[in-house]
């Protein structure tokens, strides 16, 4: 624990409005590394933080092709290859018979892949976090915006970070430790 | 959400009684969980669902021990009440992932407040629908035996038979509307982690949560991952009650083989699921004082629904009777006889007064907005829909092609129990979450606030 060092500056704002603008200044004054917390997804706000690169997808394509190749190779591979019986005539490989769980598999790898996926690259469960540390920040899961600066970001420097955000008509900044 | 609070037209309630802040929605939401005290009536109302479940597990008991001779169950009605329940409980699953995904996609802003406790309500009835037929099949502890693992009896599931099509549609169902709902929990979860007073409150709820912080990083993926959900979910639902109805249009019964069974299986599902969201609603938006929230706007959409839905399987009858007739098919033919006149005809009338006439009354806007008779309403609905499967699966199979294997069949009171039982669960388990679980989205309702919007300059 370094408590001297700060981890970053927190601004707070009233409405998703004020945040957005306050975002958008802050990625123009040359700060990269902001994040922004509001108690409600804000259309607009990842764009204004800088924030391009969603992989979710991605993710979740890749689980649905895993799902539905598995899915119907899975059923080849045990009624025409490993253990084939002749029901009815019909061939080892009855594709049409075999389209429904290879749907479900396809859902169903999907949407884990997807919900896990996300989780992960948002790096939860994340049970300590330092902005946690800033009483205020309780607000941010009900009525209230906040904008950080990251201490890492090569342009943050304690006291004209402070004056730049104070420019930004914020209702009150935080100093978040580490 | 592009339409926060629409203009209303001339008449219509609004989504969301206007005056609410940020603070006010989450404040009203979250204290029904963190600072309402129990009250009596919950504790009534729980016990007594509670002591249903007691003569639920009573009847499994009982019924693991002496086997499942002690239901009504015979050659040639050998799915009885067991099915019965199963497509109607999983049919009544069905409105939740309507409400949570389809009219997400359809960007439809009303169901922000009924789309949780709906939800729950699938995750509840699915669990419900689970129970029959793993209790039907003799020896349930062998469940496992459905599923594709290999094993030293080297054997596998026959993948071209419609039970095992629903082993998979059933449990993907439910794994995929638990990840849904629980998604949907999160930002909720972490508004009463911040929220709560009590220490073992603020420890439940904060393990939960996972720690989200909504970062606006954080909120981007979250949101695609929920569309995406929705995306997954939405032929997922249309899907798995067509599986459900393969079970009977795959097999050459007479009353059973037909086409039409996927489309209006899935049409009846919504319809019962839409019903069961009204029962639940209207006592809901009264007890807790939520009138704002669920405003007279929600209970008219459903029942719009209900009535659209309703009209679509009162279709899937009249296509039913008429390919009876236009087939030619004397088996076919005598289906449609039998269930007008034989033995089961009083609830072939009943089913058909239930399911198409009475809820023709839904025509009158007073109908779709007075909670007490739409209740009523609903209860008729949930009635007809269970005698829809009754006559679906007793009557086809009672007098099938040779008159020497007809047969009746008299449900004891075993199967009563059970099926009264999961009724109980049922409840239990909506107790239990309109206690510890915010029963609305909170988040939602905040996007749907006028505040919410970003004003460009």
């Amino acid at each position: 624990m370094r408590r001297d060092r700060t981890y970053g500056l927190m601004a707070e704002f009233d409405t998703p409005t004020h945040l957005v603008e306050a975002a958008n200044a802050t990625r123009e004054a040359g700060y990269k590394k902001i994040d922004a917390y509001s108690p409600f997804p804000i259309e607009g706000l990842a764009e204004a933080i800088g924030f391009r690169h969603n992989l979710v997808p991605l993710v979740t394509l890749i689980g649905g092709l895993i799902g539905g190749l598995g899915g119907y190779f899975m059923q080849y591979w045990m009624m025409a290859i490993n253990y084939p019986i002749n029901v009815g005539g019909k061939p080892p490989n009855s594709w049409p018979a075999f389209i429904v769980i290879t749907f479900e598999m396809t859902i169903l790898f999907g949407a884990i892949f997807s919900v896990l996926g996300m989780l992960a690259l948002n790096g939860l469960p994340m049970p300590y976090h330092p902005v946690f540390n800033v009483p205020r920040f309780a607000m941010a899961t009900k009525d209230r915006f906040f904008l950080i600066v990251f201490a890492s970001d090569p342009k943050f420097e304690a006291m004209s970070t402070r004056q730049f955000l104070e420019g930004l008509g914020t209702r009150s900044i935080s100093e978040v430790p580490d | 959400m592009d339409d926060r609070i629409e203009p209303t037209e001339a008449g219509q309630a609004p989504v969301i009684e206007p005056g609410y802040t940020f603070a006010t929605v989450t404040d009203k939401i979250s204290s029904i969980v963190l600072t309402r005290p129990t009250s009596n009536g919950w504790f009534l109302g729980f016990g007594v669902a509670f002591l249903i479940v007691m003569m639920l597990l009573y009847a499994i008991g009982y019924l693991f021990l002496k086997g499942v001779g002690i239901w009504g169950i015979t050659i040639p009605i050998a799915w009885g009440f067991a099915i019965v329940n199963f497509v109607w409980w999983i049919g009544i699953g069905h409105a939740g992932t309507l409400i949570s995904a389809i009219l997400l996609l359809l960007r439809q802003s009303w169901r922000n407040s009924i789309n949780r406790f709906a939800e729950a309500m699938t995750l509840f009835a699915v669990a419900c629908a689970g129970m029959f037929p793993l209790l039907h099949m003799g020896r349930p502890w062998l469940f496992y035996w459905l599923f594709p693992y290999p094993n030293t009896m080297q054997y596998w599931p026959q993948f071209r038979s419609p039970l095992v099509w629903d082993v998979f549609a059933v449990s993907t169902y439910f794994t995929v509307s638990l990840i849904f709902w629980f998604i949907g929990l999160i930002p909720d979860l972490a508004t009463l982690r911040d929220r709560s007073e009590n220490r073992a409150a603020k420890i439940m709820y904060g393990m939960l949560a996972m720690g989200w912080r909504g970062s606006a990083r954080h909120w981007h993926r979250y949101e695609t991952a929920y569309l995406l959900l929705a995306g997954l979910a939405t032929p997922l639902v249309l899907s798995v009650h067509t599986v459900v109805s393969f079970d009977f249009a795959i097999a050459i019964v007479p009353g059973w083989h037909t086409t039409i069974f996927p489309p209006y299986f899935v049409a009846g599902a919504i319809y019962s699921g839409f019903a069961m969201v009204l029962m639940l609603a209207i006592p809901i938006r009264k007890i807790y004082g939520l009138e704002d929230f669920i405003t007279e706007r929600h209970l008219d959409n459903s029942a719009k629904v209900m009535l659209a839905t309703g009209l679509i399987v009162a279709y899937g009858y009249g296509i039913e009777a008429f390919m009876g007739w236009y087939s030619g098919n004397r088996y076919d033919l005598f289906t449609l006889w039998n269930r007008l006149h034989g033995p089961y005809h009083f609830w072939y009338h009943a089913l058909l007064t239930c399911n198409i006439f009475i809820p023709q009354l839904l025509w009158i806007r007073k109908m779709r907005t007075q909670p007490l008779l739409l209740f009523l309403i609903s209860t008729v609905v949930l009635t007809g829909m269970w005698l829809e499967r009754f006559i679906i699966v007793v009557v086809s199979l009672h007098r099938d092609f040779l008159t020497s294997s007809w047969g009746m069949y008299y449900p004891t009171r075993w199967d009563w129990a059970v099926f009264i039982g999961t009724i109980g669960f049922f409840l239990a388990c909506m107790f239990l979450f309109v206690r510890i679980l915010p029963m609305i989205s909170i988040f939602e309702m905040r996007t749907l606030l006028p505040e919410a919007e970003v004003k460009a300059e």
